[in-house]
C-alpha cells in the first residue's frame, strides 16, 4: 500500500520533472527540474529495494553529471529565456508522439501478460554492494573492462586537451604581464 | 510497514528536525565564544548572562527581517535554493546512527531513522547534492559576485568530494561493508580497536576534505569574509540566509558524527563512558577542532586550495587505497 503510493507519487513527479526539462525555455529552469528528476529516480531503486543503485543514482547523476553541466551553464546567461527556433509543424509532433506511444505498448504488452520475474533478485544475506560487484566481476566482466578503457581514454584525452600551460599560475602573474601576452609580446 | 513504525520514525524525524535546528543556532554561539577566547576577547556579553541569550535574539532578527528578492532575479529558484542546502544537511542525517540501541517502556529504539546497508555512500551523496544550493543561488540572483562565488563553490565541492570518496574507501575495504553501524560494530574493542590507528593517513585526509566541504576556514572560499561581499549569499537576507548557515552547521554535525563513527570508535563504550555521552564527546571534539583551526589558520588563495587537493590529497589518498589494498591481500 506505502510503496503503491510512493511509486506513483514519485512516477508523476519524475514525470513532471522532466515535462519542465523539456517544455522550459529558461536554462535555469531546466537544469534544477533535470537535477530534481534525476534525484526522484532514485526513489524507485530504493523502493525495489536496491540501495546500492538508489545511491550511486545520486551520485553520478546529480552530483557529478549535473553538476557539471550547471558549472557549463555558468558561462551563459542563466535569467534569460532562451529564444528556441520552433516552426510549429503539428503533423510531425502528432505523428512522433503516436509513434512514442505505440512503442511503449509494443515493449509494455509482454510485461503485463508474463509478470517478470528478476534474473538477480536482492537476498537478505548478501549485501547490495556485494550483489552487484560479483556480478559486475563474472558474467558482465568484459563490457565492465571495456568501460574501464573508454573511461581511461577519455581521461588521457581531457589531459592532453587541457594541459597546455597547465603549470603556468594565472594568480601568481602580474596583471601587466598577462597583458603583454594579449599583447603578443612575450 | 504498521503503525508503531511510522509514528517512531516520524517522531525521530521531528527529534532531528528540532534538535539539529536548535544545536546550529547554538553552534553560532559556541563559534563566537571559542574564537574570542583563543583570541582574548570577551565575545558576545550584552544579551543575557554571558552572552546566552544572543542566539535568541539573532533568530528574532533574523526571522523578522524583510525578506528581499532582487527584481533580475529569477524569483523561483532563487526561493528555492536555501532550502536544497538545509534540506540536504538534515536528509543526510538520515542514515546515520547517533547512539546504540536503548529500550524504552519494553519497545527496542534504534536511533537511526532509516537503517540501510550503504548508509556511508547515501550519506556522502546527499551531502553532495548540497552542492545545488550555493550554485543555484548564485546562477539566480543576477549577480556578477553571487556567479563567482557560485562558480568557486563548485569547483570547491566537486573536487574535494574526490578527495572524501577516496580517503573514505580505505576503511571500508578493511571493514567490508558501506553500513555505519558495521563501522561502529567493527570497533567495539575499546581504543585499541578504533580505525584511527589502521588508517591515520585516511583520517587526516578526510577531516581535510571536511574542511573544505563544511566551508571552514582555511578553506571557506565560498563566503570568503574576507571580500566584504559573501559569495554566492550575496543577494540574501532574513531567514533565507540563515538556511544556508543552518545548513552548513548541521553538516558540521554530521562531518562529527561520521568521523567518530568511521574513525573513532563510533557509539561503542570508552572505558567507564557510555557510548551514547562518548560519541557526543567525540563529535563536540571534532566541532570543537573546527573552531580551533578556524582560530589559528588563515585563508588559503583559491589556487592554492585547488593545488593541494589535486596534487597532494588526492595522490596521498590513491595511494593510501592501493597501499591498504597489498596489505589486505598478503
Amino acid at each position: 500500500m506505502v510503496e503503491a503510493v510512493a511509486f506513483y507519487l514519485f512516477a508523476a513527479l519524475t514525470i513532471a520533472m522532466f515535462a519542465i526539462t523539456v517544455m522550459s525555455k529558461n536554462v535555469l529552469y531546466s537544469m534544477s527540474s533535470l537535477a530534481a528528476g534525476m534525484i526522484f529516480i532514485s526513489a524507485f531503486f530504493f523502493l525495489l529495494d536496491a540501495d546500492f543503485l538508489g545511491v550511486v543514482q545520486i551520485i553520478v547523476y546529480s552530483g557529478a553529471v549535473m553538476a557539471l553541466y550547471a558549472f557549463g551553464m555558468m558561462f551563459f546567461d542563466a535569467t534569460k529565456d532562451v529564444k528556441e527556433k520552433n516552426p510549429s509543424k503539428k503533423i510531425v509532433f502528432f505523428l512522433s508522439g503516436m509513434i512514442a506511444l505505440l512503442l511503449v505498448i509494443i515493449l509494455l504488452s509482454p510485461i503485463i501478460s508474463e509478470k517478470v520475474k528478476a534474473l538477480y533478485p536482492m537476498s537478505e544475506e548478501v549485501g547490495n554492494a556485494e550483489a552487484v560487484g560479483v556480478v559486475l566481476f563474472t558474467k558482465y566482466l568484459v563490457p565492465f573492462e571495456v568501460a574501464a578503457i573508454m573511461l581511461l581514454v577519455a581521461m588521457i584525452a581531457g589531459i592532453i586537451l587541457a594541459s597546455k600551460r597547465m603549470d603556468e599560475s594565472i594568480t601568481l602573474k602580474i596583471d601587466q604581464e598577462i597583458e603583454k601576452e594579449q599583447k603578443g609580446e612575450l | 510497514m504498521d503503525g508503531a513504525f511510522v509514528i517512531e520514525t516520524i517522531i525521530k524525524i521531528l527529534i532531528v528536525l528540532g534538535l539539529f535546528s536548535a544545536l546550529a543556532g547554538f553552534g553560532t554561539y559556541v563559534e563566537r565564544k571559542v574564537l574570542a577566547f583563543m583570541q582574548r576577547r570577551l565575545g558576545p556579553m550584552h544579551v543575557g548572562p554571558y552572552g546566552l541569550l544572543q542566539v535568541l535574539a539573532d533568530g528574532i532578527k533574523l526571522f523578522t527581517k524583510e525578506d528581499f528578492i532582487p527584481k533580475g532575479a529569477n524569483r523561483v529558484i532563487f526561493m528555492i535554493a536555501p532550502v536544497i542546502t538545509a534540506a540536504t544537511a538534515f536528509i543526510a542525517m538520515a542514515a546515520i546512527p547517533m547512539f546504540p540501541e536503548f529500550t524504552l517502556g519494553g519497545y527496542t529504539v534504534k536511533p537511526i531513522i532509516s537503517d540501510i546497508n550503504v548508509g556511508l555512500l547515501f550519506v556522502l551523496g546527499v551531502m553532495a547534492t548540497g552542492l545545488y544550493g550555493p550554485l543555484l543561488a548564485g546562477m539566480a540572483s543576477q549577480n556578477k559576485w553571487s556567479i563567482l562565488g557560485a562558480a568557486r563553490t563548485a569547483i570547491q565541492f566537486l573536487s574535494y568530494e574526490v578527495v572524501t570518496g577516496l580517503s573514505v574507501l580505505a576503511p571500508v575495504m578493511i571493514v567490508g561493508s558501506l553500513s555505519l553501524i558495521d563501522f561502529n560494530n567493527y570497533q567495539a574493542g575499546g581504543v585499541s580497536d578504533w580505525l584511527l590507528w589502521k588508517q591515520p593517513v585516511a583520517f587526516v585526509l578526510f577531516l581535510i576534505a571536511g574542511f573544505a566541504e563544511t566551508n571552514r576556514t582555511p578553506f571557506d572560499l565560498l563566503e570568503h569574509e574576507a571580500e566584504v561581499i559573501s559569495g554566492y549569499a550575496t543577494e540574501y537576507s532574513g531567514m533565507r540566509w540563515g538556511m544556508f548557515f543552518i545548513g552548513e552547521y548541521a553538516n558540521m554535525f554530521t562531518l562529527g558524527f561520521l568521523a567518530s563513527l568511521i574513525f573513532l570508535g563510533g557509539f561503542n563504550d570508552l572505558w567507564f563512558i557510555p557510548g551514547a555521552i562518548a560519541i557526543l564527546l567525540k563529535v563536540f571534539f571534532i566541532f570543537f577542532f573546527l573552531l580551533w583551526t578556524r582560530a589559528s589558520w588563515p585563508h588559503v588563495r583559491p589556487d592554492q586550495l585547488m593545488w593541494l587537493c589535486w596534487k597532494v590529497l588526492m595522490p596521498i589518498a590513491v595511494i593510501n587505497v592501493v597501499v591498504t589494498g597489498i596489505v589486505m591481500m598478503f
